[in-house]
């Protein structure tokens, strides 16, 4: 049993990766508007997605205009990242916008927020749907393949215990851009007047407010950053596993809040860490869940899997695993 | 202008002339309904007069009655004339089931202020234990008795269900000792996706939920010999419960345990502070919200003879709460309308807009694609209605009003028995 796990352990270490830095951008996403607005945006699962699908449209629509065979894949990928990356940037600072200012002036119950939230993600999901379905006949859309070489890792002449893992080449693209995704956002947390900013308004927003700090700016440019990032990840998801439903955000977003808890919440690289872990966490359960029970459990549990972490994470350890207890004040 | 105005203040002050006019309402809509059978503006006129007779300033017991009285003997009997007559009991029973879950839904939310996100596998709690035991499936697993259980057992299911879908809402319960605010939101909603795919998946190694495949042939309930087996029998079922219902959350309501909850939703710490126990308090609105779901379970199984976890999900879950909100959160005559509305919008109302728009497209050549047809637009109307509801009108269709205490009645008690006190005591002391 053990040795059959090991044999499998490379190619679920690649595949767990890939989901694991998917979980951890759309993480940030939750995370950062949490540290800000103590508000879990459960509309962010929604906007990676809608990201995934505007991804497919300027796909389609420089695969229409030639631009496709045309130019380099890298290049095209580019435009396509960047402009998905700022339309959903904008739909959450729209979000914002509508769902969460007024509530926030109107000094409104942070229930009432959360089923805004909810609200919204509807809204997407199904005006998503509409738009595809309109478009092509059918709300599940299949992108045209894009780096797709097949790459083998020939583990198994080097180290005779583990199998040969194989890996496109996209999940070589997904990892580059995300780890570059990440460091841009921790540099520019931690390094600019922005990031200076951000943290101050998550710290204390009345004070930073006193401080010359403009507050629903800041928050607008975390929704932005937020959600770029987001809308950015739905296209690499688009791009690593080919089909894009309108419904891929909800248990996607459920997970990455999962990850952005699990690091704990409010802090972006426990948010990093919590991703890649889950999605390791996962593959692993996917792949061997059955061999460890005998076949009384196959890889359908893997997400239930997924909510038992969370359920025994918000127990266990609330604050997360690099969060800072909070107590509460009267 | 204002003779008009001044007519209806009349109107509006006089008992005999409102109960007259509602009388002729509900006449010349059951008139409607029984000249028009196959109209459903028709039916939900009908039902529209529970609505007006809620706001009628008539006595409490006498409006009951009444209402009592027109959804179980007005409107069944007029529409049993139509051909839709299945049709009209069938949104009936649904707007019973649905009702009930919400009042569960509005304990939990409205009066204890803890988000449930996935109330909806209570309900799946309670329909898969009827179902199991209602069809061969138990006999698949369970080495003693003979399934399926007759008829008969249906009766005893739904307190079994009840119970069991408690126990099953403290289990959840236990976390939320722990885990406040929308953390919470997410561990329900964890907790109804941990459920819903446990059903979907428990047909290995030991075959309890049949899986995917759902349970089929779930043996129809006997009332005394009498086979219950279509919608116009359901819908009675369905009505009482849903009346016995009403009857426990209108008592607990104002109870102490009530009183603990709405304590508990507006401030922890201060409730916890004031002698509250704060587990129990909440592992009982859990408990309570749970089985009103579970009973309506047993329901929904033999009503539809079969389950599988399709009819669970996270979107159901949803919607019971789209239902408390846009009724009103802790109003208990705002959730009952919320449900009917959601209920009759998404059954009735845009099933037929739907048929009206394809029959246009047909008819006239006007082509609507099938993408834009209403039937599919149910979680966008959803959507928007909780967005709408949540920012301009937190307070629902029919706010929650606190009861009225009349306050020199109060004082005049409380001196009344402060003099008694005093009197007791000074009569201690002379002797």
């Amino acid at each position: 049993m053990l040795a059959h796990i090991i044999q499998n352990l490379p190619q679920v270490l690649i595949d767990g990766l890939t989901l694991g830095v998917v979980y951890a951008v759309v993480a940030i996403g939750y995370t950062m508007v949490y540290g800000i607005l103590e508000l879990i945006n459960f509309a962010h699962g929604d906007v990676f997605m809608t990201g995934a699908f505007m991804g497919a449209i300027v796909l389609f629509l420089l695969m229409g205009m030639g631009f496709l065979a045309a130019l380099p894949a890298i290049l095209v990928f580019i435009i396509v990242i960047v402009i998905a990356a700022i339309a959903t940037g904008l739909l959450g600072v729209g979000i914002e916008r509508v769902a969460y200012r007024p509530l926030r002036k109107k000094n409104a119950p942070k229930l009432i927020a959360l089923i805004t939230s909810i609200g919204i993600s509807f809204v997407l999901e199904d005006l998503v749907r509409f738009i595809a379905e309109l478009k092509t006949g059918n709300y599940i859309v299949t992108a045209p393949p894009m780096f797709n070489h097949k790459f083998t890792l020939n583990l198994h002449s080097a180290l005779p215990f583990f199998n040969n893992a194989t890996f496109q080449s996209s999940f070589l693209l997904v990892l580059i851009v995300t780890i570059i995704m990440l460091i841009a956002l921790d540099l520019f947390v931690n390094k600019t007047k922005w990031g200076m900013a951000m943290r101050a308004v998550a710290q204390d927003r009345d004070t930073a407010s006193l401080m010359t700090i403009n507050v629903n700016r800041v928050i607008s440019v975390t929704f932005f950053i937020g959600s770029a990032l987001g809308g950015a990840t739905g296209v690499l998801f688009m791009i690593q596993y080919g089909t894009i439903d309108p419904y891929i955000g909800f248990v996607l977003g459920i997970k990455a809040f999962t990850a952005a808890v699990l690091g704990g919440i409010g802090n972006i690289r426990g948010a990093m860490f919590g991703g890649v872990m889950l999605g390791l966490l996962e593959m692993f359960a996917a792949s061997n869940l059955s061999i460890i029970t005998h076949g009384a459990m196959g890889a359908e549990y893997k997400d239930v899997f997924a909510f038992i972490i969370l359920i025994l994470v918000l127990i266990f350890k609330p604050e997360g695993l690099f969060g800072k207890a909070v107590v509460e004040k009267v | 202008m204002t003779s008009l105005s001044a007519f209806f203040e009349k109107i509006a002050q006089s008992k005999k002339n409102q109960s007259i006019l509602f009388l002729a309402y509900v006449i010349v809509t059951g008139a409607g309904l029984f000249l028009l059978p196959d109209s459903t503006i028709a039916f939900l006129l009908l039902l529209f007069s529970i609505l007006i007779l809620y706001y009628l300033n008539l006595n409490l017991r006498a409006k009951w009655v009444t209402g009592i009285v027109i959804l179980a003997v007005v409107v069944p009997f007029i529409a049993s004339f139509s051909d839709s007559y299945q049709t009209y009991m069938e949104v009936g029973t649904l707007v019973g089931i649905y009702c009930a879950m919400a009042l569960g839904l509005n304990i939990v939310v409205g009066f204890a202020g803890l988000l449930d996100l996935g109330f909806i596998a209570f309900f799946a709690v309670g329909a898969y234990t009827y179902a199991i035991f209602a069809s061969d499936q138990a006999s698949k697993f369970m080495p003693f008795g003979h399934y399926p259980l007759s008829g008969g057992a249906f009766w005893i299911f739904i307190f079994i269900a009840a119970i069991v879908a408690a126990i099953f809402g403290i289990l959840l319960g236990v976390p939320v000792l722990r885990v406040r605010g929308d953390y919470l939101a997410i561990v329900t909603l964890g907790f109804g996706e941990i459920i819903r795919i446990l059903l979907n998946n428990m047909d290995h190694p030991i075959n309890i939920t049949n899986g995917s495949m759902g349970i089929a042939s779930i043996a129809p309930p006997n009332f005394f010999g009498i086979s219950i087996g279509s919608s116009n029998q359901f819908y009675y079922i369905a009505f009482a419960i849903f009346l016995l219902v009403i009857y426990v959350v209108r008592k607990l309501e104002y109870s102490k345990l009530g009183r603990a909850w709405k304590a508990v939703r507006d401030n922890e710490i201060a409730a916890q502070s004031m002698g509250i126990p704060l587990v129990k308090t909440k592992l009982a609105a859990f408990a309570i919200g749970a089985s009103f779901s579970g009973m309506m379970g047993v329901v929904f199984a033999a009503k539809q003879m079969f389950v599988d976890a399709t009819s669970f999900t996270y979107l159901e879950s949803t919607m019971v709460l789209v239902m408390v909100i846009l009724g009103g959160m802790g109003s208990v005559p705002g959730v009952i309308l919320g449900a009917a509305v959601v209920i009759i919008l998404r059954t009735q109302v845009l099933t037929n807009i739907s048929n009206w728009l394809s029959a246009m497209s047909s008819n006239y050549g006007i082509s609507i694609p099938p993408a834009l047809s209403p039937e599919k637009m149910q979680l966008l109307i959803f959507g928007i209605l909780l967005i709408v509801f949540a920012l301009y009108r937190t307070q629902g269709l029919i706010p929650h009003k606190n009861r009225k205490v009349d306050v020199a009645a109060l004082k005049k008690e409380s001196e009344q028995a402060a003099l008694k006190r005093e009197k007791t005591a000074s009569g201690g002391a002379d002797s």
